[in-house]
């Protein structure tokens, strides 16, 4: 099997929400590589955190069970998850998966941060 | 030399058209072909007709979140120890095969090709208490290497391998989600044991029916 390859940068985005650059691919193995990324964009008290899906390569299965688990750890601590980025192949999963109802998909990074109140 | 205002007209919309086509076409994902595509409901093709179809054929497709209960993750493993075959072998007789892996009176009625991610497939399983789950699979991704599903000591065996599955079970979501309670009466279970109360009333119904048809037929 090869190395599934995942590489994550959290930055602020105006104090009341951090972005997550997803660059890789998203499978079971990169469990603690994403939630260690929603740890810190999460660090500062920030209540509202934005996927860049823009870098993402390859998502299986495992993948999208990974996203259903931050979804549960953003709603249990009330904070909310947008994304934007996805090309209309991932957009389609997430529609497939029925994720898009729970996460906020935007087609900028701008229509994201204003939807978050952070632009 | 003046250029003719068709001409320019001509170049203008060349030049106008050109960063479009210079545009790159969105590059097909590696996983493209490993997800089925979008549906809204559930369609299974054609299953005899002993089998019990009752909560897949039309059914809305929900997701993860929209659940009432709490939400497990399962993940079932079994070694393959001393069996020299490939990973992607492995899958590929899995999913081939899918429909024989099945234990014994569980019954697969799904396409005889194998499953592909897009499949549907009805399942008809024994519970306790004579009653008939009636149940059905989405394949939603599958690739070379993975695929979903708890056939695992029937697959071992195929390849000589006389394994216990190893299952670990993650409690991903403890809450309930009472806005959801609902979609209790889609469930499966619930569903399937409500059917096989009423299995008696059916019966005494279909008598009376024939009884009536007979009635009614023509006289010799």
């Amino acid at each position: 099997m090869t190395e599934a390859t995942l590489n994550m940068e959290v930055r602020p985005a105006g104090g009341k929400a951090s972005i997550v650059d997803i660059r890789g691919d998203i499978t079971s193995g990169s469990e603690e590589a994403l939630m260690d990324a929603y740890g810190r964009a999460t660090a500062d008290g920030v209540r509202v955190v934005v996927l860049n899906f823009s870098g993402l390569e390859y998502m299986n299965s495992g993948g999208i069970g990974l996203l259903v688990t931050l979804l549960v750890r953003a709603n249990r601590q009330r904070e909310r998850l947008l994304a934007f980025g996805l090309t209309d192949h991932y957009r389609q999963i997430l529609e497939l998966t029925r994720i898009d109802e729970a996460i906020g998909m935007y087609d900028s990074e701008e229509d994201a941060l204003a939807a978050a109140g952070a632009s | 030399m003046t250029t003719p205002p068709d001409q320019t007209e001509q170049a203008e919309v060349i030049e106008r058209a050109q960063p479009d086509e210079a545009q790159p076409a969105e590059p097909t994902a590696r996983d493209a072909a490993n997800w089925a595509q979008s549906i809204s409901t559930l369609s299974v093709g054609e299953v005899p007709q002993e089998a019990i179809n009752r909560n897949v054929e039309g059914k809305r497709v929900l997701g993860p979140m929209q659940g009432f209960g709490k939400m497990w993750q399962k993940t079932y493993r079994v070694r393959l120890y001393g069996a020299d075959v490939r990973p992607t072998e492995v899958i590929a007789a899995w999913k081939r095969d899918f429909g024989s892996f099945w234990p014994e009176k569980n019954h697969f009625y799904g396409p005889l090709t194998g499953i592909e991610p897009g499949d549907v497939a009805v399942l008809n399983l024994p519970m306790p208490g004579r009653v008939k789950l009636s149940t059905g699979i989405f394949g939603m991704y599958a690739d070379d290497e993975s695929f979903t599903f708890m056939t695992l000591r029937n697959v071992a065996e195929r390849f000589g391998v006389d394994g216990d599955p190893e299952t670990q079970v993650v409690c991903v979501d403890r809450r309930r989600q009472w806005r959801r309670a609902g979609n209790i009466r889609h469930s499966a279970t619930i569903r399937s044991g409500l059917y096989a109360v009423g299995a008696p009333f059916r019966m005494i119904a279909g008598g009376r029916k024939k009884d009536a048809g007979g009635k009614r037929g023509p006289s010799a």
